[in-house]
């Protein structure tokens, strides 16, 4: 199974590998999720939907179903 | 004087944008609306050395040149049109010191434009907690431009900033990255197809069409050999520009900026610990809630009755000092009571418009669309339709523009469908009136009733607009693109002046919209109640008199009978006795037919018509609901308002869509008849269902 940031523990990181281009929104990309970023779990509100992250200081909330799009590498 | 600077700032949401606007202008601001679409357009004057003057426009926030919303989709119509009146002669990008990265994409994407183009950097006073300094002189280098270095909040740097907008034509409008070279082959193409335009504009034109439709791409195609891409190509070709950008923005900030991590202590992480912890979270959010809703009533209750009392007075002097006449009366008994229920709304607008912007530059609005969100799709609705149904309690027009930020177009137009079920607060008085005449002012359990029946009454407008947007999810097919995104910005100090100018620009421009509406029904109101066809109302005088019998009642009584009977045979009152047949199931007479019937154009318009209906002269409670009291229900006999009555007018006002600006708002935002439409009849027919089950069951 792919990893993704649908996967992360809250407080653990992981650098964002490649996601489905056509499915993310551009507004992702244009705040700062990019292959490449630094990615972490701040905060999931109830059923951990939706999500609190920072990618790379930039602090943003998505849903689930886009989380699960896309892929990272933990460390 | 010369010509006036044209200056657009431009900036990210949440980085200081209108901070800086207001610094900039002060009061010397004014908001308007975009021509045919409901857009905010804010702009102001602003004074530079040497006697000159700037016009300032303040556009909306945005993220990228690349539009997902109408919010957006403005400020690209803008840089594209050369010809546009506002075309900026110099824009000015703000950006927060905090966020650089992300706010220099927006940036180098308008530069390209090849616009001068002025980098603020606000926010400057955090840098030393955050641990941050910058190479201004790399960053003006690499960037091909010049930076202001502003805080907002301190007042520092403004200064700097007007002299640069001076000078603003020894800026470069070189762009500091080209577009073209994320494919060269296919912008050498486009620079042969069109070689007098810019490039990065013709991209622009080229893509909006992805992303929005109003733009039309095809002017550009018409007798050209030009072909373009297929879309998925131009959307793919998109977000290798985003990368690109990113790129060399991550190059640049390399070398012009250091965060030293040991220094910066974070109240963010602190406070999102607990606001947006899955139970405190939602416990702090509930007490916000009702800690609003007390202030709103309790704090507003004081100003409403020196208003009252106020306009009353001011009736009676108007009447007193002026020559007696129906001009006279026009303006004692019309317009000043009109005007009147209009102004009582101020205070509880002003304190609600007060709250909700504490919560939105504080930060804390985000964190309740973060927890809201997962509850929220359940019913079909997104996080983000909080905020609408929050600021539904005050006037549905704003909330229902407020619903602007949602991205899913399902989401979005089911708010806006349901949003005129909360209870705004034009509904309020006729609340008020009507709990005060049918529940007893008792204590059940250590609560009052009247209290108590008016929060129910609260509870079913929000619990309405959950069940109708659930069925809507489900009735309603209609595929669009699901995505959300919302960013969480830095917890603020809310600036003083940013809440207070906001507050009053709100309240100015509902008490404008809104008034004009009151004001023209409660005129036509006047003279339909105060002429009528024929021998019935123009000698009501003889025919009373003659029918009165001075043994058994007192003198004052004979003129009222004289004004009651004259109504009746006014037009008014022949109009309320063809709808009474409609009503009277419901428990009403025809007076309160007609209140209703003019309430479609404003709700607020209930008190002041049976005000002037039942020719008490003042708008003042307690004699309109001494004379609603002693009404005598022409069917059953015994007072009409009774608790069955009472009731079902309740209800009837809980659910009726019964206000016209409402209407023509969601007819802008939804760019269709249908959906404003099918609003007023779906829940006009459902009122009047539930208030004939109520009044039916309950009499």
């Amino acid at each position: 199974m792919k990893l993704t940031v649908a996967h992360l523990q809250r407080g653990q990181r992981g650098i964002i590998k490649e996601f489905i281009v056509d499915k993310i929104p551009l507004k992702l990309l244009e705040m700062g999720c990019l292959p490449g970023n630094l990615v972490e779990l701040v905060q999931t509100a109830p059923f951990r939907d939706p999500m609190y992250l920072n990618i790379n200081g930039s602090h943003l909330a998505i849903r689930k179903e886009t989380a699960l799009l896309i892929e990272i590498e933990l460390i | 004087m010369g010509k006036q600077i044209n200056v657009s700032l431009i900036g990210n949401p949440n980085t200081g944008k209108t901070s800086v606007f207001n610094q900039l202008t002060g009061l010397n601001q004014q908001v308007g609306n975009y021509p045919g679409i409901t857009v905010e357009k804010k702009e102001g004057v602003c004074k530079l050395p040497r006697g000159l003057k700037a016009h300032i426009l303040d556009l909306p926030g945005t993220y990228s040149l690349n539009a997902s919303s109408l919010d957006e989709n403005v400020v690209i119509e803008l840089l594209l049109n050369k010809n546009d009146r506002d075309f900026p002669d110099v824009a000015v990008v703000v950006s927060d010191v905090e966020n650089l990265k992300r706010n220099l994409l927006l940036f180098t994407q308008i530069k390209d434009l090849e616009i001068p183009t002025i980098l603020v950097i606000n926010m400057a006073d955090r840098m030393v907690r955050k641990g941050i300094t910058l190479d201004i002189g790399i960053l003006e280098a690499k960037l091909n431009t010049k930076i202001a270095l502003v805080s907002a909040r301190k007042n520092t740097g403004i200064e700097e900033l007007k002299e640069m907008i001076l000078n603003y034509r020894q800026i470069s409008t070189e762009p500091c990255l080209h577009a073209s070279i994320m494919d060269p082959e296919y912008f050498e193409r486009l620079r042969k197809a069109f070689p007098n335009q810019s490039l990065y504009k013709l991209w622009l034109v080229i893509t909006q069409d992805v992303n929005f439709g109003n733009v039309n791409r095809h002017s550009l195609d018409n007798g050209n050999s030009f072909h373009t891409k297929s879309n998925s190509d131009l959307k793919r070709l998109q977000q290798k520009e985003t990368i690109l950008r990113y790129q060399f923005i991550n190059g640049l900030l390399k070398e012009g900026l250091k965060v030293d991590l040991k220094s910066a202590t974070d109240l963010r992480i602190r406070l999102d610990r607990i606001l947006t912890h899955r139970v405190w979270g939602y416990v702090i959010f509930f007490m916000v809630l009702l800690i609003i809703f007390q202030a709103i009533y309790n704090w507003s209750s004081y100003p409403m009755d020196f208003i009252d009392t106020t306009f009353a007075s001011l009736s009676e002097w108007t009447r007193n000092i002026m020559p007696a006449g129906p001009f006279t009366n026009l303006i004692s008994e019309g317009i000043i009571p009109g005007l009147g229920g209009i102004v009582i709304f101020i205070p509880q607008i002003a304190f609600l418009f007060f709250f909700i912007s504490l919560l939105e530059e504080s930060g804390y609005m985000s964190r309740v669309v973060f927890l809201m969100d997962r509850i929220m799709r359940r019913f079909g609705l997104s996080g983000k339709s909080v905020v609408p149904l929050v600021s539904g309690t005050a006037c549905a027009i704003p909330a229902v523009m407020a619903a602007r930020n949602i991205e899913n177009w399902k989401e979005r137009l089911i708010t806006i469908l349901v949003v005129p079920f909360t209870t705004c607060s034009a509904r309020l008085p006729v609340y008020l009136i009507i709990i005060a005449l049918v529940i007893p002012d008792e204590s059940f359990l250590g609560f009052n009733l009247q209290g108590l029946t008016l929060m129910i009454l609260y509870l079913i407008g929000f619990g309405t607009a959950l069940v109708s947007a659930w069925i809507l999810n489900k009735i309603l097919n209609i595929k669009s693109k699901s995505y959300f995104v919302i960013e969480m910005p830095n917890y603020k100090l809310p600036m003083v002046k940013n809440v207070a100018i906001n507050v009053v620009e709100k309240t100015k421009s509902f008490v404008l919209g809104a008034g004009k509406i009151i004001l023209a029904i409660s005129i036509i109101l006047w003279v339909l109640a105060s002429y009528g066809p024929g021998d019935g109302f123009n000698n009501a005088e003889e025919i009373v008199t003659s029918k009165y019998n001075p043994e058994q009642e007192p003198e004052t009584n004979l003129e009222e009978k004289i004004a009651s009977y004259k109504l009746e045979h006014s037009y008014i009152g022949i109009l309320g006795k063809a709808i009474e047949p409609a009503v009277t199931p419901l428990g009403y007479d025809w007076k309160i037919g007609i209140a209703i019937v003019s309430s479609f154009a404003a709700r607020e318009v209930f008190v002041g018509t049976l005000a002037t209906i039942y020719s008490v002269g003042s708008d003042e409670e307690e004699t309109i609901k001494n004379r609603m009291a002693a009404e005598v229900n022409p069917i059953l006999g015994g007072p009409l308002f009774t608790f069955a009555s009472g009731i079902s007018l309740l209800l009837f006002y809980a659910f009726a869509m019964q206000c016209m600006s409402t209407l023509a708002i969601v007819k802008k935002e939804t760019n269709t008849w249908k959906w404003p439409i099918l609003q007023l009849v779906i829940m006009s027919a459902f009122a009047y269902l539930v208030a004939l089950i109520a009044f039916q069951v309950l009499k």
